[in-house]
């Protein structure tokens, strides 16, 4: 009756937070980004447009050429943080959706490092710096609120993702606003942006702030004494304690890491791979990216070096879907976000591979007594 | 003046208390389905294209509709195949927001909204209070009847022990899956009303962001009464007179000190500030989340 012991959170997060390595979980992965796209052809389908010229498209977009592989890495850059971001939280047990909120507090403290006049250098570290404690801070109230008052994170973080939404388009209005462009903040000048590993694509150098966090967390986690108590508050949080881990410690810091992420996601945003560096008004750059993380994060397995791989994955169908859009089958790119929560979905079914022939051997055979009975009511008809 | 506020108060109401009370049916069979938010955002959506197509009531009915059948596929996830409650939940917010993005892009050929037009939009009442649709009137009573229904009936108690203890809930012959199907079902059918009501009965219109974290809201509605969906209607309230506060001093107060940003945030911090004072009293299904496993 161990089951009953559990927390109710243990319960349901039932070890999307354990260590997967191996096989099977990465063709669980594989074979849940296939039913993804499967779902995502039959909406396409439904709705007029061609699927296998939709998905060619998108294909040769992202990776026919280095140009639609380099876009790719643009948009993987921020998401592999994001990703991250969750997957911090969700490592020592928690479920938190905060990195919304987390990056537009992290795009105004980048905004605002704006206004210094550095060197190069030392003004992308002293943003990148703004950033990080930015989101570090906005993460820590649902932190304290979960530590303190046992409020469930999924209410408080997605509680301050709508307040920094709001807080966001006050300062923006207020303090922030470009008085040239109305949409959109002051600009973060040159000597914060990025600059471009290639021309005519948005790929930047913030890649690499992406890819060394991710080898950062790698290490923190597996380690590192701290990553092991992360880990182990995750896995059963009782034993942890009795194995004398300081668990809200362990917890709370879990949340600062996991803003720091969100924020550094922004700053790859804002000073690297977007059009224009500021912040549209609006967030245009920045929304949705948080909840996109937690699906590269869910295909990553949450581990660092799984997340790389699917944050190339899903950058690869934004950048193929963004040509796929222009061409003279226009399914429009939002199509990767449906494809995406089918994939998440689909991943909270454990042991995937070993339900999957039974689910299709359910599947067909209920078309099959569903087709029987229809051609027995046809020759009823008939006769 | 202060009769507007009511009036706002009590539309604003709707969703919230209606998404509520359904999760509550399904959290007391021990379905904890966090993306209700999705199930509004999704309902409001294909109740809007029904009501275009086929009228009002239609258009509601296929909205609950929408709402069932993705709580239902949620359910058969989480029961017969034992997924993570908390992660399909999220993938069913994230599917909403890629499918109705898509569908407005698809059907209205721009991202932003999708208008009903007025002869599709459900009927409202002229009351005092102002328009008032009579899907007010249901979330007003729904929520004593399902008080009585969880509390005071055979299959009210049947619903808890699968929630509570399905092993003795199976031992007494009940088939635990198929309870929580029932219950998922009809708490999504609810939703799928919360979220047709939005779009068919309230907006006119359909646009991505107009769930506006109503269905988290609810869910925090269903932390704060503790599975008692009397007292999820009074949060319903709370929140959607805090939601109202906001518009209503907007547009009638013209020049108030406080900038529109801070009271459209007031719901959201109300929220937090609700539920960081009701937890500790707040006792949950002690199978809520876990699937039924037979040993």
């Amino acid at each position: 009756m161990s089951a009953e012991k559990k927390t109710l959170e243990s319960r349901l997060l039932r070890g999307a937070h354990k260590t997967l390595t191996g096989l099977t979980p990465a063709l669980e992965s594989v074979l849940a980004a296939i039913i993804g796209l499967f779902i995502g052809a039959l909406v396409m389908w439904l709705w007029g447009y061609d699927p296998i010229v939709a998905y060619k498209a998108m294909l040769l977009g992202a990776f026919g050429s280095k140009w639609g592989l380099a876009d790719a890495g643009a948009i993987a850059a921020p998401l592999v943080l994001t990703a991250l971001s969750f997957s911090i939280c969700l490592r020592a047990g928690m479920f938190n959706i905060g990195a919304e909120g987390q990056l537009l507090m992290a795009g105004l403290a980048t905004v605002c490092a704006g206004f210094f006049v550095l060197p190069p250098i030392l003004h992308h570290a002293v943003a990148i710096l703004f950033a990080m404690s930015a989101g570090a801070i906005w993460s820590m109230g649902p932190a304290l609120l979960k530590l303190t008052r046992g409020v469930h994170e999924v209410i408080s973080t997605i509680m301050f993702n709508w307040i920094a939404n709001f807080l966001s388009l006050f300062l923006i209005g207020a303090f922030l606003i470009n008085d040239f462009s109305a949409d959109q903040t002051i600009a973060i000048p040159s000597s914060a942006v990025f600059s471009k590993i290639m021309r005519g694509t948005d790929l930047t150098y913030a890649i690499f702030v992406a890819i060394a966090f991710a080898l950062i967390v790698y290490f923190v986690l597996w380690h590192t004494a701290i990553g092991y108590e992360v880990r182990a508050a995750g896995l059963n949080p009782s034993a942890a304690r009795y194995g004398g881990i300081r668990n809200k410690r362990t917890l709370f810091l879990a949340f600062v890491l996991s803003g720091v992420s969100a924020g550094l996601a922004a700053t790859t945003i804002l000073m690297g791979s977007s059009a224009i560096h500021s912040m549209y008004r609006a967030h245009g750059q920045l929304l949705h990216v948080g909840f996109d993380g937690m699906a590269v994060a869910m295909v990553g397995r949450n581990h660092p070096i799984g997340i790389l791989f699917s944050a190339m994955f899903f950058g690869g169908l934004s950048a193929g879907g963004r040509l796929m859009q222009l061409s003279p089958n226009p399914v429009p790119v939002q199509m990767v976000r449906l494809v995406m929560g089918v994939i998440v979905f689909t991943m909270a079914i454990p042991e995937l591979v070993r339900i999957f022939p039974a689910i299709v051997n359910g599947t067909s055979g209920f078309i099959d007594r569903l087709r029987r009975l229809v051609s027995r009511t046809g020759r009823r008809r008939s006769t | 003046m202060i009769l507007a506020l009511i009036g706002f108060t009590l539309s604003g109401m709707v969703p919230i208390t209606l998404t509520a009370v359904g999760e509550i049916i399904g959290e007391t069979a021990g379905l904890f389905n966090i993306g209700l938010e999705g199930i509004l955002l999704l309902s409001a959506f294909a109740g809007a294209l029904g009501a275009t197509a086929y009228g009002p009531l239609m258009g509601i009915l296929i909205g609950m509709g929408v709402g069932a059948l993705i709580s239902l596929l949620f359910a058969i996830v989480c029961t017969y195949w034992k997924g993570t409650q908390m992660v399909a939940g999220i993938g069913i917010n994230l599917i909403a927001l890629g499918f109705v993005e898509f569908g407005l892009i698809r059907f209205s050929s721009s991202a932003g909204s999708f208008p009903i037009p007025d002869s599709s939009q459900l009927f409202r009442w002229i009351t005092p209070l102002g328009l008032m649709s009579p899907i007010v009137l249901i979330a007003l009573i729904l929520p004593f009847f399902a008080y009585w229904f969880l509390k005071r009936t055979r299959a009210g108690l049947i619903l808890k022990a699968a929630g509570e203890k399905p092993e003795a809930a199976d031992v007494a012959g009940i088939n635990v899956n198929l309870v929580r199907l029932t219950a998922a079902v009809v708490g999504g059918a609810l939703a799928g009303l919360g979220g047709a009501y939005m779009s068919v009965a309230w907006f006119g219109f359909v646009s991505k962001g107009m769930s506006g974290g109503r269905g988290f809201i609810a869910l925090a509605a269903v932390v704060f009464s503790g599975l008692n969906p009397i007292l999820a209607l009074l949060g319903g309230l709370l929140f959607g007179f805090f939601r109202s506060l906001g518009l209503w001093i907007d547009t009638l107060i013209p020049g108030f000190p406080i900038p529109a940003e801070f009271l459209q945030m007031l719901p959201y911090v109300v929220t937090l500030l609700v539920v960081s004072g009701a937890i500790g009293r707040v006792r949950f299904p002690k199978a809520l989340g876990a699937p039924y496993k037979r040993e």
